[in-house]
């Protein structure tokens, strides 16, 4: 069972190019029904149906959490990756009949916060639109720091100073570069949580620095997805249906095992929620790992996999499914 | 001074540790004469620009000053002394009201002085890892007489009866940390005829 077994007939409302690498997609329910309701920080899964290829991809709902008459989410083009965004991108357009799964949030606000201090980098911002939207509804204090390489490509920079006002505050590498996180993580009232959505070094600076300057872990909170990386074709064995499937280049473990119609836990799709943790029978060769759920010992051991996002290289794999 | 001596019970009953220093901005610790002893013992093992960055609150046993004069010399930023458990549980909460993220708590003494500033710091908005406790000196009990709510005071037998609604309560190990409190609940509903012999068990 999985969030993406039950999906929710869309058709895409609206297109619009924020600038040159991102678009911003809005959906509304086929029938016009009210879509689920969803907290600041979740995301939904969209199907792509590209010819034979079926890929799902996780996207933070960047839209206001207050408003069920449609979802907006915005997608950043990579033109290395294995072509989710290049497919939104080129493929998708208003009038379009698609598919996507209910809301999960694995980066909600802690409402116990005395104040909410966001740090987006990039397309990072999505999520915290949705919670700043959220945070000004509940009148708790928040104050969002969003660094981006340029400002051509800082999406929604200037709205969300227009939206938000002081409570948002930009950095571009072009000018300056990103926020002093010693200065501004020195100097939060007690009772503030942290959050930060961006590149893998940015989520390694905030976690860092707030852990050495004495933040407690429960009030450090972070989300990255990642795209399935791109890899050699290889075989896995499944035991217990008892079958032999072969994962493509372009395609994750999680994708073949599910077009064999094998049942497999997931949720974020993207290494970071821990559903689709699976038992390794046996290895003969080495894992990729490239979650961000196991520990170092999980992985050494080669006893757990995650479907997901990670890969094999080697003589045989053996999965407990 | 003895060390704890708190047997394992229910998941609900609180155990401590040793105090040990943590990374941190700011260091707040709060200590009763039993505790005191805790406080100079991490004081003492901490790096040398330590003492800066340390915030001291202080409730000595009536009459006695040695303490109070070995804490002053450590040379922290802050240090005040009260002459009750709820007048320095209070000042933490006017500290801790001004206190920035990065802010570590040591608590060291009764577990009533434990309880209480545990409850306040949380309503301050200080994660519970971010405390750390030793407990010292007497097991006495903070219980609350779940019937009619009367807080009782440093409770030591086994049952004990409320001093408000009269009833012989068994004192739970059961703990609420919002309360500080230990759950006292009558002993002899079912009969309260029957006699429960009353002995002491928290020293």
């Amino acid at each position: 069972m999985s969030a993406s077994d039950h999906l929710i007939p869309v058709v895409v409302s609206k297109v619009v190019e924020v600038n040159s690498i991102i678009k911003r997609f809005e959906f509304k329910h086929i029938d016009g029904n009210e879509l689920p309701a969803f907290s600041g920080g979740a995301h939904i899964v969209v199907e792509m149906l590209d010819g034979p290829t079926k890929r799902k991809n996780a996207y933070s709902l960047m839209s206001s959490p207050f408003d069920r008459g449609q979802y907006a989410i915005s997608v950043r083009r990579d033109d290395d990756g294995r072509g989710g965004s290049k497919f939104m991108h080129e493929k998708v357009e208003a009038g379009m009949k698609m598919k996507i799964s209910a809301p999960v949030n694995l980066f909600a606000l802690d409402l116990r916060a005395k104040k909410h201090l966001m740090i987006a980098g990039g397309i990072g911002i999505t999520p915290f639109i949705a919670q700043m939207t959220q945070a000004t509804e509940l009148g708790v204090p928040f104050e969002l720091h969003y660094a981006a390489r340029s400002a051509s490509q800082a999406a929604y920079m200037d709205s969300l100073q227009d939206r938000f006002g002081d409570n948002v505050r930009c950095y571009c590498d072009d000018a300056g570069g990103g926020p002093d996180l010693v200065g501004l993580l020195s100097d939060q009232p007690l009772g503030t949580h942290v959050y930060v959505c961006g590149p893998r070094g940015m989520i390694e600076a905030v976690v860092q620095t707030a852990t050495d300057l004495g933040w407690p872990a429960a009030h450090i909170h972070f989300e990255h997805f990642l795209s399935p990386p791109v890899g050699q074709a290889f075989s896995v064995h499944l035991a217990k249906a008892g079958i032999d499937i072969t994962v493509g280049p372009e395609q994750s473990l999680l994708e073949a095992i599910e077009a064999s119609g094998t049942p497999v836990n997931c949720l974020c799709r993207g290494g970071a929620c821990g559903q689709c943790e699976t038992k390794v029978v046996s290895c003969e060769g080495d894992i990729a790992h490239n979650d961000h759920w196991l520990d170092d010992e999980q992985r050494a051991s080669k006893q757990f996999i995650m479907p997901c996002v990670s890969r094999f290289r080697g003589e045989r794999l053996e999965l407990d499914l | 001074m003895s060390e704890s001596l708190i047997e394992e019970s229910i998941l609900s009953r609180p155990t401590y540790g040793t105090l040990a220093i943590a990374p941190g901005l700011a260091h707040y610790f709060v200590a009763d004469a039993s505790g005191a002893e805790c406080v100079i013992r991490a004081a003492e093992a901490a790096p040398g620009d330590f003492m800066e960055k340390v915030h001291i609150l202080y409730v000595p046993t009536p009459g006695e000053n040695a303490l109070i004069t070995a804490l002053y010399a450590l040379g922290a930023k802050r240090f005040e002394h009260f002459p009750t458990i709820d007048d320095a549980v209070a000042r933490l909460g006017d500290w801790l009201s001004d206190a920035r993220m990065g802010s570590q708590l040591y608590l060291a003494g009764t577990e009533t002085l434990i309880g209480k500033a545990v409850a306040v710091a949380e309503e301050c908005g200080l994660d519970h890892s971010a405390v750390q406790c030793e407990h010292r000196g007497s097991l006495a009990r903070r219980v609350q007489c779940v019937h009619c709510k009367t807080m009782i005071e440093k409770v030591t037998t086994q049952p004990v009866k409320c001093p408000s609604c009269d009833l012989l309560l068994l004192v739970r190990d059961h703990y609420s940390r919002r309360l500080a409190a230990f759950q006292g609940v009558c002993i002899n509903a079912e009969d309260p005829t029957e006699d429960v012999e009353i002995r002491e068990m928290f020293k």
